[in-house]
């Protein structure tokens, strides 16, 4: 469905076949735990059994001891970081956190937490030789949950944290104490109090919900060579390979030039691939044994230590007029950090009440240590657990004032203009033609007709960042182009990206080939990570293909012995006065006669995107004598701008749906109470199977970012939002029961129609 | 994961002798499909596996007159795959079909289920409904044990040192009989049963009532349960909703489940009523010869 008039695309808008599928159709891609390398060792990893512990000492004479072990590191082998932090391209890190991290240095903060890890000749004697490492504990008393570290009698995990407090410095914080509450957001817009007095109905309600892992398919794995020159060459499946190479070096005490990243095909990641847990590690095995090793994790490690994404808890409270205005909006939200400060709160904050026209707002936002894993970026991280709050009231409030939700949302909406409440004025956004576009789907407008069966609907939010990308492309003499850019491909980007240079050079999408390579071979390019490739390493493909536009233009005024400006370069033709003219291929196959290569480079440093709003309408039937929830039809309608793509923008949607139906009704981190992860297997870590979904439909809305030369809107992460809201209110519609506590297990639906 | 050495002995004395002169360190091998994981992630640590799969007596499935022989290394697949087992022992073959995906079913048996002994184990309650004998070789010759009396705690049985599980039989089914079995998850595939229910019902001739049945429960206690009361409550009793709901609440009484991620005790509690009265209904509809539909998983 094309909102706008849209321009006349030849090769944006089609569906070729992706550049890198014949590989992983055939299982030919390499992936992390593909790497092979002459003399290579096996690395293997002794992780904490306690949730919270003092290390007392480490002994590892016994596992030096073993036949075939031929290194062990602890952190004592790591530079010191002292009190620095670093910004790594998704945001500011405190090194000494990172550092112990990846090997616990005085304490283990979370069961998993890595202790020491091994190098030996089969990953056997490696895993045998953890097993003869004596780690002395004491044990402490572990705080899970973020009301209770918020406490003030809650044991405190860092010695070294006190309560930051950004927007405002409330008398609460106390910046002189150890606590667990790392930060304290606060935003403001307008006044509440009178915002709440204007208001017929006040509605607040507060809201739990689960850590919950990215659920990705591929273990982390990663392998590393310290080379006798001390150069580092790493090995691994990450979403950002600069960024790898800067918390490598960090960590490893090296400049970040004698780290060369050298990327595999990626597993999956959405957020979860970005910071660093083993190629430190491998390094510094490395480093000991003059050998390339090569770690990689098993599944428990992967749920118990890397960086899932926060539990919270919420207070949200909306005020609104009888004829459905909202007056105004007030949350309070914790959110668990894990083990090191780091949470998503800010964007958590700032999405709370991004979908609507909020006057007046007040967010409180907290940032809590407990003893979980240190959580990380997660699709739209922080806007998911804020938009099941403000959804699920939002319906609340539609029901009690009897106004159709989509009606009340296209009366507040977000749109341009609009102040967000920490403070940026949206630009063109899409939020009113998502719920218009969901509104008018055949899904919609097809009754439901069994018992127990329920709709609801519920929009979500998320920024999409710009960022920085290089890329530079090559003129082959057969007319085919050869991309070389640096953002790892989690998501169809290669297709992506090639398709922007060749709308750009007017050839088909075959006839360029992308490659993502190493950090040595293409200039800095940020992380795969908010939504950002299509857009701004789309931008950078595009000016590498104007550059060779140029060139390709200088060259032919140089064959045809003309001035350079009577020359230019229109529908993949270079075109001169009278007669001259040559189609690119044509030109292509003289360049290396008339003057040598002809390369084109393009970077990108793009401030920020637009922003992307989905709408989604769920219908479910709900066992009533067991609370099981079923999905029975599901439909996204997402503004994404202008869709390169199509079937990859569908993927995008449809993956972030499922991610978010995964969330809303079974996964959850379940711990026993000395703090362990009873769960740490997808046999119990419940992700929907395809029994589980139906086919989600989509409806991709365009309206184009101005800020993108194709209108590029990102649209990887917004898809997860919407549906534990969608689904809560679906489930209300169906069996008049509210939950506001993720997920929405069948004995919790259960429960609540007990209690009614 | 430790080293360990593999045999693959064909005949049923080898593999006993085997078995007995390893001292308890050697485990037999059927489909793996359980025994493979504890091993690579150290939760045994065997150095010798003893694959039983090769063994004659092991590999029979023969119905007759005189009921079901089920040796204990048959393929869920196979026992599937026979329709007149699908149509005279229904709850088997409802276990044998959610036991995993089609990959797991074409190595995992029916007697490595009953061997590994998980309170939850999909296979169990259906040998316990429909009357299974275990037949047990040792190196003191032969035993039978009812299937209800072959667990003892989670993953522990009464099994001894150098014994192997041969086959299970089953007595030859009544006319206008029926069984059915269910489990509950939270998903609808790949899951462990919250709550599970096995029955076998036998109605009189004009199939109004309960001659006798049979109920079995799993997941709600450290083995599964044959639920003695339950079953002597149908007998005689017309086919309702009030009878159904007596035997429901004699189960409850017998259970004694666990809190853990799969649910809570009282939800478990409370599932026991549930899915009593629906297999109870499917297994009555497959006695009286009706179609049955119903969504695994619920
Ligand atoms: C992906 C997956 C899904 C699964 N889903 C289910 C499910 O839905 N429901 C369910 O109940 N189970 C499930 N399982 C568990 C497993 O598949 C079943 O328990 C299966 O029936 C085991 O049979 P097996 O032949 O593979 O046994 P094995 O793994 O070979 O053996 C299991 C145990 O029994 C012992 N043993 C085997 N044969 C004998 C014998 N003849 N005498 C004495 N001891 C013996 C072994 O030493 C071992 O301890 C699943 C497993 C996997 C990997």
């Amino acid at each position: 469905m094309a909102t706008a008039e849209k321009p006349q695309y030849k090769v944006i808008g089609t569906r070729p076949v992706r550049h890198d599928g014949v590989d992983k159709v055939t299982g030919r891609a390499q992936y992390g735990a593909d790497t092979q390398l002459t003399g290579m060792l096996f690395g293997a990893t002794l992780r904490s059994p306690h949730a919270h512990a003092n290390i007392k000492s480490i002994d590892t004479s016994r596992a030096e001891a073993l036949a075939g072990v031929r290194a062990v590191l602890t952190n004592a082998d790591l530079p010191e970081q002292g009190d620095r932090i670093v910004e790594l391209g998704e945001g500011a890190v405190n090194m000494r956190h990172l550092n112990a991290n990846v090997l616990a240095k005085e304490k283990v903060l979370y069961k998993g937490h890595a202790i020491a890890a091994v190098a030996a000749d089969t990953i056997h004697i490696a895993e045998e030789a953890c097993q003869l490492i004596e780690v002395d504990f004491e044990v402490l008393e572990p705080v899970l949950d973020v009301v209770k570290a918020m406490a003030d009698d809650a044991p405190v995990l860092n010695d070294d944290i006190r309560t930051e407090s950004l927007g405002s410095h409330p008398a609460s914080d106390d910046a002189s104490k150890n606590t667990n509450v790392a930060k304290h957001f606060v935003f403001e817009k307008g006044d509440i109090v009178k915002g709440f007095e204007e208001a017929d109905i006040v509605v607040e309600r507060e809201f739990d919900t689960a850590t919950v892992h990215q659920g990705y398919i591929e273990p982390h794995a990663s392998t590393a060579h310290w080379n006798a020159d001390g150069k580092i060459t790493v090995w691994t499946c990450t979403q950002g390979t600069f960024s790898v190479r800067h918390q490598t070096a960090e960590l490893c005490g090296v400049p970040i030039s004698d780290v060369k990243v050298i990327p595999t095909e990626i597993g999956g990641g959405f957020g979860g691939k970005i910071s660093v847990y083993l190629p430190p590690v491998a390094a510094g095995l490395s480093k000991k044994t003059g050998q390339p090793v090569k770690l990689v994790m098993d599944r428990a490690a992967v749920f118990e230590a890397t960086g899932p994404t926060p539990g919270s808890h919420m207070k949200v409270k909306i005020g609104a007029t009888k004829d459905g205005k909202i007056t105004s909006g007030e949350a309070w939200i914790a959110f668990e950090a894990g083990a090191y400060t780091g949470s998503p709160i800010a964007p958590g904050c700032m999405c709370v009440f991004s979908c609507y026209d909020v006057p007046n707002a007040k967010v409180d936002g907290f940032d809590v240590c407990v003893n979980k894993p240190r959580t990380n970026a997660y699709r739209a991280p922080g806007s998911t657990q804020v938009c099941f709050a403000t959804e699920t009231i939002v319906d609340e409030i539609c029901k009690e004032l009897d106004i159709e939700p989509a009606e009340f949302r296209l009366n507040n909406a977000a749109q341009e203009g609009v102040r967000r409440v920490d403070g940026p004025v949206y630009g063109k956004v899409g939020m009113i033609e998502t719920v218009q576009a969901i509104r008018d789907s055949d899904h919609y407008q097809t009754p439901l007709t069994g018992k127990f069966q329920g709709r609801g609907i519920a929009t979500g939010f998320w920024f999409n960042c710009g960022l920085k990308s290089a890329a530079t492309a090559t003129v082959n003499p057969d007319g085919t182009v050869s991309l070389v850019e640096g953002s790892t491909d989690i998501g169809g980007s290669r297709a992506g990206l090639a398709m922007q240079l060749a709308e750009c050079l007017g050839i088909t999408a075959e006839e360029v080939k992308p490659a993502v390579v190493d950090t040595d071979s293409v200039g800095y390019t940020d992380v795969t990570g908010g939504s950002r490739v299509t857009f701004a390493t789309g931008i950078a493909a595009i000016n590498a293909g104007k550059d060779i536009q140029q060139q390709m233009c200088d060259r032919a005024a140089m064959i045809w012995d003309c001035d350079e400006t009577d020359v230019r370069y229109e529908d993949g033709c270079i075109i001169g006065s009278g007669d001259n003219r040559f189609t690119f291929k044509e030109l292509a196959a003289k360049i290396n006669a008339t003057g040598g290569p002809i390369a084109g480079r393009g970077t990108a440093s793009e401030e920020a995107q637009a922003g992307a709003f989905g709408t989604h309408c769920a219908d479910v039937e709900v066992d009533a004598d067991t609370g099981k929830v079923q999905i029975l039809r599901y439909t996204v309608a997402q503004d994404v701008g202008t869709a390169i793509h199509p079937s990859y923008v569908e993927g995008q949607l449809q993956g972030g749906a499922v991610q978010g139906i995964g969330w809303a009704l079974n996964e959850e981190y379940w711990y026993g109470e000395e703090g362990s992860m009873r769960n740490a297997s997808f046999l119990d870590y419940r992700i929907p199977t395809i029994y589980d979904v139906p086919m989600i439909e989509t409806i991709l809305v365009e309206v184009p970012d101005p800020g993108h030369p194709y209108g590029v809107r990102g649209v990887g992460e917004v898809p997860i939002c919407p549906p534990p809201a969608a689904i809560a209110n679906a489930i209300y519609d169906a069996v008049g029961v509210r939950m506001r506590d993720l997920p929405m297990a069948p004995h919790k639906v259960c429960a609540e129609i007990l209690k009614k | 994961m430790r080293d360990f050495e593999y045999e693959a002995p064909t005949t049923l004395s080898t593999a006993i002798e085997l078995l007995a002169q390893q001292d308890g360190s050697a485990k037999p091998l059927a489909g793996g499909t359980d025994l493979i994981d504890h091993v690579r992630t150290g939760r045994l640590e065997p150095d010798l596996l003893i694959d039983v799969k090769k063994i004659n007596e092991l590999n029979v499935l023969e119905l007759n007159g005189d009921g079901l022989r089920l040796g204990a290394a048959v393929p869920c697949y196979k026992i599937y795959g026979t329709p007149e087992i699908s149509q005279q022992y229904a709850a088997l073959t409802d276990s044998c079909r959610i036991i995993g995906g089609i990959q797991i079913q074409s190595r995992a048996s029916v007697g490595g289920n009953l061997c590994n002994s998980g309170p939850a184990a999909d296979s169990i309650p259906s040998l316990i409904v429909l009357g299974g004998v275990c037949v047990i070789a040792g190196p003191n010759g032969t035993r039978e044990v009812a299937a209800e009396d072959f667990c003892t705690a989670p993953g522990k049985n009464v099994l001894e040192a150098g014994e192997l599980l041969v086959e299970i039989k089953f007595p030859a089914r009544a006319a206008n009989s029926g069984s059915h079995y269910r489990r509950f998850i939270p998903r609808n595939e790949m899951d462990i049963a919250v709550v599970s229910v096995g029955a076998s019902v036998e109605l009189d001739e004009n199939q109004q009532n309960f001659g006798s049945a049979r109920i079995a429960l799993g997941a709600v206690a450290a083995t599964p349960l044959f639920a003695q009361a339950a079953s002597d409550a149908l007998a005689g009793q017309p086919v309702n909703a009030e009878s159904i709901a007596n035997a429901a609440a004699a189960a409850k009484e017998i259970a004694t489940p666990i809190t853990d991620m799969r649910g809570t005790a009282e939800y478990r509690t409370h599932l026991i009523g549930v899915l009593i009265e629906r297999v109870i209904n499917a297994a009555v509809s497959q006695a009286r010869g009706e179609a049955i539909c119903y969504k695994p998983g619920h």
